[in-house]
């Protein structure tokens, strides 16, 4: 199958392209929008991105890969972003990131073999005064501690 | 206990739902924008805010208005961008202004934009603030439909757009001309200057780039004028500041205080102080790129630009990270080369290796593995990348580096003798 960008979304970027001083500028927005409906950075995406930007395909994957927010290898249906940067760490982020990596059976950075969760701790995301804290895909969470990383995590469908 | 002083950026934040606008326009939002358009001319604006002397709140603490001033007087298209990538470790005053409080800033930078005669602002947000960008977002939105954005803005005949831009995961994006580059729909490598953005800034127009809480501070310094403004603070560093405090102490949040105010104040007053039974250590007080102060040079010190420069070290982006006895000065500054390593763009070769180096060799001097002679080489480690990059951000590597063997060098030796941190410590690793 190939890969296909809804309508609604191309309408999106169309509508920026208008707005932006240059097509080229749009590339992180578009980028964002793509990546709400496609699970994967991959050529193919690029390649859709690269059309409606009318650039070379090496562009946008040399943009693309710079930035760690779009997913170059497939993540699980749960992406848990742990902070682990210093103030985290001094309130026991890094305890947590271990405690979640023997909860998972997996590594830093590594998703789970059935797909649920992916684990990445990664640097400063300014949230110190809820430290530690991570999202789930989007969700905050604050605060954290071993029991209710627990919690949270076996409460996920 | 600490004074009570009217904040002036979070004086409403206390109020539900502050970020829909008619909450906003409650308590007084968008009037100074209404009477700008009404009463002044661009250059009042330009002129207020430079004899305020207002400092961007972002990292350098450059006067804004002199900023302003350095935009050619041509008629060429120039841009405004509100930099709110707020990625420095120890820091999170912006993403409290982008999630509960959008349409001050909003406010502050269609006055500027005004002032500097800017038709197309760009609010540069990081990417994982995702609950900031939809609030922002739907501000905008909201600011569109009454008229505050658009085109002949409230029938003055300005017209202003704003896109909210949301960044993908980089440190980098945070320095001005990286953050222009990523704007650009490019890797956001920094840029060699001159020639500064204000004169070939984004898409190779004269642009200015501000900090969130620099914008946040517009309407109230027009609506008050220079002399209020300058009743704030000291000399040279005036107005408040959003203290972000973190780490080992009972109350990390976002402070809003005057600039100046003594940093044992913010920590112990503000902040709560240290947890029962603990004693100060260290404090980094301006961000993880903040040269590290001791116990005592941080209860000497006040909390404005130069005070903090004066001691050695920086005001920063204002994250205050406080460590306290249990920390383990080598873990504390392996976490930071961690940062800075990951973080780095790779354009530049001194930065590009030598942060990986100092990480790897901070890791081993934890991992009782250190050599002798270790400590001298991250020293002239830094001596190689300092001063050598394009951007700060090689600098802002050694920094942390550099100031805690100064200050610490005994327990870095420590760890290479006996192979392990100091007894009373707590690992944080």
């Amino acid at each position: 199958m190939p890969v296909e960008l809804s309508q609604e979304s191309r309408e999106k970027i169309a509508h920026l392209l208008e707005r932006y001083p240059t097509r080229r500028a749009v590339m992180l927005p578009a980028l964002h929008i793509a990546m709400q409906e496609l699970p994967l950075l991959d050529d193919e995406v690029c390649q859709i991105i690269a059309d409606l930007l009318r650039l070379p395909l090496v562009d946008v994957k040399g943009v693309a890969t710079f930035y760690n927010m779009f997913p170059t290898e497939p993540r699980g249906k749960y992406f848990i972003q742990l902070c682990v940067n210093l103030p985290c760490s001094l309130n026991g982020a890094r305890h947590l990131l271990r405690h979640m990596e023997q909860k998972l059976g997996i590594s830093n950075g590594q998703m789970t073999p059935d797909g649920k969760f992916t684990l990445q701790g990664l640097e400063c995301l300014a949230a110190c005064d809820k430290a530690p804290m991570m999202y789930i895909n989007e969700e905050q969470y604050n605060h954290l501690t071993p029991k209710q990383i627990d919690e949270i995590l076996d409460a996920l469908p | 206990m600490a004074v009570v002083i009217e904040p002036i950026l979070m004086r409403h934040h206390d109020r539900d739902e502050l970020w829909k606008l008619e909450n906003y326009r409650a308590i007084g939002g968008y009037a100074v924008l209404e009477n700008t358009l009404k009463e002044l001319e661009p250059d009042d604006i330009i002129n207020t805010v430079r004899d305020a002397g207002l400092r961007g709140r972002g990292g350098a603490g450059f006067p804004t208005g002199v900023k302003w001033g350095f935009l050619p007087k041509d008629d060429r298209e120039r841009y405004l961008i509100c930099n709110a990538d707020e990625s420095e470790p120890g820091t999170f005053k912006d993403r409290i202004l982008l999630e509960h409080d959008p349409h001050q800033m909003i406010e502050g930078i269609i006055i500027s934009c005004y002032a500097v005669r800017v038709k197309l602002a760009f609010i540069y947000m990081r990417g994982e603030f995702y609950l900031g960008a939809k609030r922002t977002q739907a501000a905008v939105d909201e600011a569109y439909a009454a008229g505050y954005l658009g085109k002949n803005i409230l029938g003055s005949g300005m017209d202003v757009d704003i896109l909210v831009h949301r960044g993908a995961g980089a440190y980098i994006c945070g320095e001005e001309t990286g953050l222009i580059e990523s704007l650009e729909g490019k890797r956001a490598y920094p840029r060699i200057k001159p020639p500064f953005p204000a004169n070939i800034g984004a898409f190779g127009m004269p642009t200015v780039v501000n900090n969130a809480e620099t914008m946040a501070n517009i309407p109230h310094i027009v609506a008050h004028g220079a002399d209020w403004f300058n009743s704030i603070g000291p000399e040279r560093n005036r107005g408040t500041r959003m203290f972000c405090v973190s780490g080992k102490v009972q109350k990390p949040g976002v402070y809003e205080l005057p600039l100046g105010l003594p940093l044992r104040d913010i920590i112990f007053d503000y902040a709560g102080g240290l947890h029962e039974g603990r004693t100060l250590k260290a404090v980094i007080p301006g961000g993880g790129s903040a040269r590290i102060l001791t116990a005592d040079e941080a209860m000497a010190v006040n909390s404005d630009f130069d005070a903090l420069q004066q001691a050695g070290s920086m005001g920063g982006s204002g994250g205050i990270m406080v460590l306290d006895d249990t920390v383990c000065v080598v873990q504390s500054t392996y976490i930071i080369a961690e940062f800075f390593h990951e973080e780095s763009c790779g354009q530049c070769t001194p930065c590009r290796e030598g942060t990986g180096w100092m990480e790897k060799i901070l890791h081993r001097i934890e991992y009782g593995e250190g050599r002798p002679g270790d400590i001298d080489l991250l020293l002239r480690m830094g001596e190689n990348i300092f001063g050598r990059t394009i951007c700060p951000l090689g600098d802002a590597s050694v920094w942390p580096v550099e100031s805690t063997i100064n200050k610490f060098r005994e327990e870095f030796e420590y760890h290479i003798r006996e192979k392990r941190c100091l007894p009373e410590t707590e690992s944080i690793l």
